[in-house]
């Protein structure tokens, strides 16, 4: 275990995040806040912290899979844990483990708030929430390394395997750092796109950078109580749309953007992950069409229910908390698929629910004809089986975490539903859940250790439960 | 430069690293997909599973932008066919190929220029050719030829009784009265780029810079025996043992080579009429101690098991001190522990074999922006020799060497000049139209520049 160099990479991790916090900052000085004060005091804690890791030079830089992961899992949590700083020192979330669950919730795009009343906030607080939600989506560390002079050795593969969801990392071109650079940029591009449709729709510059960020990370932060309810069909509308966008796997666009236009239409999983999204529109407008006036407003909001929820941003413009049991269920379901592999969001995945279920039709036929040899394929090619068995084994971890974070946070005497929703939202990096935890609810009412469980499981959803997991085993630390 | 490799064998592999470690855009292309996947967790590339020679895997690893594509799989027929599909595929992508059989040797020339590959490889010969260079100048482990033959870079061995053993490199001009420089040392594990203060110990490996006629007075002043040799002992028959007996026939050096094989020996007295071949155990002592080890001049190990190798030429090392030995390993991953021993020269055909693929894209790239002349690695690619001229735009231009901030671990080791070799003191300048040779063990220098620390 290379200590030198996971101390190294949390230190430029600190330094990063004193960067990210100038934003908050400027805020707070353009709006004449008092929590200037205290942001800058956050700016000069992470550069003084970082700065020190960052100084002290690693003996050696062999950094080997093992050290990628510790070193992402750690730098998540340690940035987390400097992020919910601001919270406690402004006073706005008095109890550090609320603040720490509020940052966590906001790096790992999950949108799960405990804050009973959001529009108390300082502007400042509220940009820096959001953009937690903008900086976490596509990764902090991997974003380091794409703009670090030296970054994008050998070793750094492992930086972006344990950080990039999906059950296989694919390169768009041979250098990482080209790599993460390519991703940021169409990040980038379709983040300004979205805020300058929602000015451009009459929103407000503040609520445009914040929604979009929230829906750029696929996080779910919002900035009013009602989530994105007040605001025009049209607003709501621009939100669906790019929400589903984000929870597209990025090498769709990067193909689109490039000459490998006919590639697109071998994406097995981007073209699953619109149908699931057309089925359950449909299927939920149809149900829900009692409860609104016409029809186009009972499939307005379907979809942006189905959007916020299948991609895992967690916005809300209705209390789907108060649907009928068919469009909750659907919802539920949704939670768990996820998003595309590549993309912002979270999730199981569509791409291990299609090979999951390729799998079992595999067993299935095996049981038919004992003798018959059968190899899985998407998108064109054999999958490896490898990759069968790391879907099969993320599947039965998620599901023995999913089962044991149900189960600790029952101490709370909180109902079934509650307490199964309050895991899958977290777990799959969602926000909202149902009943006290619904879109019209929050996670306040939960105990401290609870939310610590629930920390836990938002930071193993982000990371695809491997790296948080390997903290936990003694082996990790030995030398 | 985007480079796709086919083929992740050792030299592939090999390539790889070194070509991406330079800067280098790389995709490798293997049918074997735990290959695939396990080179490109190591380095920072693309792998593609799938045949190197199907044209649609070759436009999935892009072809259309490829600079470059190097054949490398163990099959001589199958990388002349990615070349020629590359060649047609790609928008101007230059070839490489690797092409081993002795069949085609004859008619390499030919077919690098009927299918216009840029480059065709023999790693046999490659290695043989690089052996036959040692044996011509038997003192040296290693020599490398700078300004088109001018100057020299010779790697030897410190040996127990030297007069260099505990000299200040400072004192050597006035007691050995010999204008060479001594670029580098290897000690034990370290490389070192040694200053005015550096003391030479015993078994040390030493790089100096000098002209060819220097450097002999050099090994002569410090008694060392200079001349090509006489004799030679090849122990195993394989087809690198033929094209280095064939080349040191020609030079006029009797040689002898030991086979298990009748089969094999049978072929080889066809071949070379002029070698005396001996059919037995090459790991026989009795033979070896009949066929007149103990008086040959040199000894070549190239039987196709390195354990083999390296304790036959441990125990010729034993029985007969002064012998110029070679020795041939074929796997990479011991090379710390078997330069620890003492065996002089080692050959690895695939780093022979990478090298001069190296060099080759290195002088592609020279014709796009980078401005190196000559590259050679040494020390199991620790150490880098470069050659750079002078350009108008070189912020080094006309000042004192001693006024330069350089990159520690860097030496310019000469200048060459009007055809005259200097050896650089603090006061000399780097003019225009110069030849520098730099010795470094930083990597990936691209620029004359680049020796500059970074402000």
């Amino acid at each position: 275990m290379n200590y030198g160099m996971i101390l190294h990479i949390l230190g430029l991790a600190g330094c990063f995040e004193a960067l990210f916090l100038v934003m908050p900052a400027i805020i707070a000085l353009i709006c004449g806040e008092e929590v200037f004060r205290v942001y800058l005091f956050s700016i000069v804690l992470c550069a003084v912290a970082g700065g020190a890791l960052v100084i002290r030079k690693p003996g050696k830089s062999t950094m080997f899979a093992r050290e990628g992961f510790v070193a992402v899992a750690l730098a998540w949590i340690w940035m987390s844990a400097f992020g919910a700083l601001p919270f406690v020192l402004t006073g706005e979330i008095p109890s550090y483990i609320d603040a720490l669950f509020e940052t966590i919730s906001g790096f790992t795009t999950t949108g799960a708030s405990i804050l009973t009343n959001v529009e108390a906030l300082s502007h400042a607080s509220l940009f820096w929430r959001s953009f937690t939600h903008w900086v976490g989506g596509m990764g902090i560390l991997v974003f380091i390394l794409a703009i670090m002079p030296n970054g994008g050795n050998g070793t750094t593969v492992h930086l972006m395997r344990a950080e990039s969801p999906g059950p296989s990392v694919s390169k768009l071109v041979p250098k990482i750092r080209s790599t993460a650079m390519i991703l940021y940029a169409i990040y980038f591009g379709m983040t300004l796109l979205e805020i300058l449709l929602l000015l451009a729709s009459g929103m407000p510059l503040f609520d445009a950078v914040t929604l979009s960020f929230g829906t750029a990370g696929t996080g779910g932060f919002a900035i009013k109580c009602d989530s994105v309810g007040s605001y025009t069909m049209l607003q709501q509308g621009i939100i669906t749309v790019f929400m589903i966008l984000f929870g597209v796997n990025f090498t769709f666009y990067y193909c689109l953007l490039t000459k490998k236009r006919k590639h697109i239409f071998s994406m097995t999983e981007v073209w699953t992950y619109f149908g699931i999204i057309a089925v359950a529109i449909l299927a939920i407008g149809i149900n829900v069409m009692p409860l609104f006036e016409s029809a186009g407003e009972a499939f307005h909001h379907a979809a942006f229910q189905v959007g916020s929820i299948i991609t895992t941003t967690g916005f809300g413009t209705v209390d789907f908390n108060l649907w009928p049991a068919f469009s909750k269920t659907i919802l539920v379901t949704l939670m768990f698929i996820g998003a595309c592999a590549g993309s912002t969001g979270g999730g199981i995945k569509v791409s291990r629910l299609i090979l999951l279920v390729k799998g079992i039709t595999k067993e299935v036929s095996l049981a038919i004809h004992p003798r018959s040899v059968r190899k899985v394929r998407m998108e064109g090619r054999t999958v490896e089986s490898e990759v069968i068995r790391s879907v099969n084994a993320f599947i039965a971890l998620y599901l023995i975490i999913f089962v044991l974070s149900v189960l600790f946070i029952s101490l709370d005497e909180m109902d079934l539903v509650t307490n199964f929703t309050a895991v899958a939202a977290t777990l799959n990096n969602i926000g909202p859940g149902l009943e006290v935890v619904g879109p019209a609810g929050n996670f306040s009412s939960f105990s401290a250790f609870s939310k610590l469980v629930l920390c836990f499981d938002m930071l193993a959803g982000r990371l695809e439960l491997i790296p948080m997991l390997m903290l936990l085993v003694p082996s990790t630390w030995k030398r | 430069m985007k480079i796709i490799i086919v083929g992740c064998g050792k030299v592939g592999a090999t390539l790889a690293e070194q070509l991406s470690g330079e800067g280098n855009d790389i995709v490798v292309i293997d049918p074997n997909y735990e290959k695939v996947q396990a080179i490109s967790n190591a380095f920072d590339i693309l792998g593609v599973a799938g045949s190197g020679s199907s044209h649609s895997v070759q436009v999935e690893a892009g072809i259309e932008s490829a600079d470059l594509l190097i054949a490398v799989t163990g099959s001589d027929e199958l990388n002349l066919l990615c070349c020629l599909i590359a060649k047609k595929a790609g928008n101007g992508c230059q070839t490489i190929a690797r092409v081993r059989s002795p069949e085609y040797n004859q008619e390499l020339r030919f077919i690098q220029e009927e299918l216009g590959l840029a480059m065709v490889i023999n790693p046999e010969y490659a290695a043989a050719m690089e052996m036959a260079r040692i044996l011509r100048f038997p003192s040296a482990i290693k020599i490398e030829t700078f300004a088109k033959g001018r100057v020299e870079l010779l790697q030897f061995r410190v040996a127990e009784n030297s007069m260099l053993d505990e000299m200040r490199i400072a004192d050597m001009d006035a007691r050995i009265r010999c204008n060479v420089l001594v670029c580098a040392v290897v000690r034990g594990e370290q490389v070192l780029i040694p200053d005015g203060n550096f003391v030479l110990k015993k078994k040390d490996i030493v790089s100096i810079v000098a002209p060819p006629k220097t450097a002999s007075q050099f090994f002569k002043k410090i008694r060392v025996q200079t001349n090509q040799v006489r004799n030679t002992l090849i122990v195993g028959g394989s087809t690198t043992a033929y094209y280095l007996a064939k080349q040191l026939l020609a030079m006029g050096i009797d040689v002898k080579i030991i086979d298990k094989s009748r089969e094999r020996c049978e072929i080889l007295s066809e071949e070379l009429p002029k070698a005396t071949i001996i059919c037995g155990e090459g790991t026989d002592q009795d033979i070896l101690m009949e066929e007149g080890m103990t008086r040959m001049d040199s000894f070549v190990t190239l039987t196709n098991v390195d354990e083999e190798n390296v304790l036959l030429s441990l125990f010729a090392r034993e029985r007969t001190p002064g012998m110029k030995i070679i020795t041939k390993v074929n796997n990479t991953t011991f090379d710390e522990v078997i330069n620890k021993l003492d065996l002089d020269s080692i050959i690895y055909p695939q780093y022979v074999t990478a090298e001069y693929i190296v060099r080759y894209v290195r002088a592609m790239k020279n014709s796009i922006g980078s401005n190196v002349e000559t590259l050679y690695r040494l020390v199991n690619n620790r150490m880098e020799a470069l050659e750079f001229v002078i350009r108008k735009n070189a912020a080094v231009l006309n000042q004192p060497l001693e006024k330069l901030r350089l990159k520690n671990n860097l030496l310019i080791a000469c200048i060459y000049r009007d055809g005259v070799p200097i050896t650089p003191k603090g006061q000399d300048m780097l003019m225009l139209g110069d030849t520098v040779i730099v010795v470094t063990t930083n990597r990936g220098l691209n620029d004359i520049n680049d020796i500059l620390a970074e402000r």
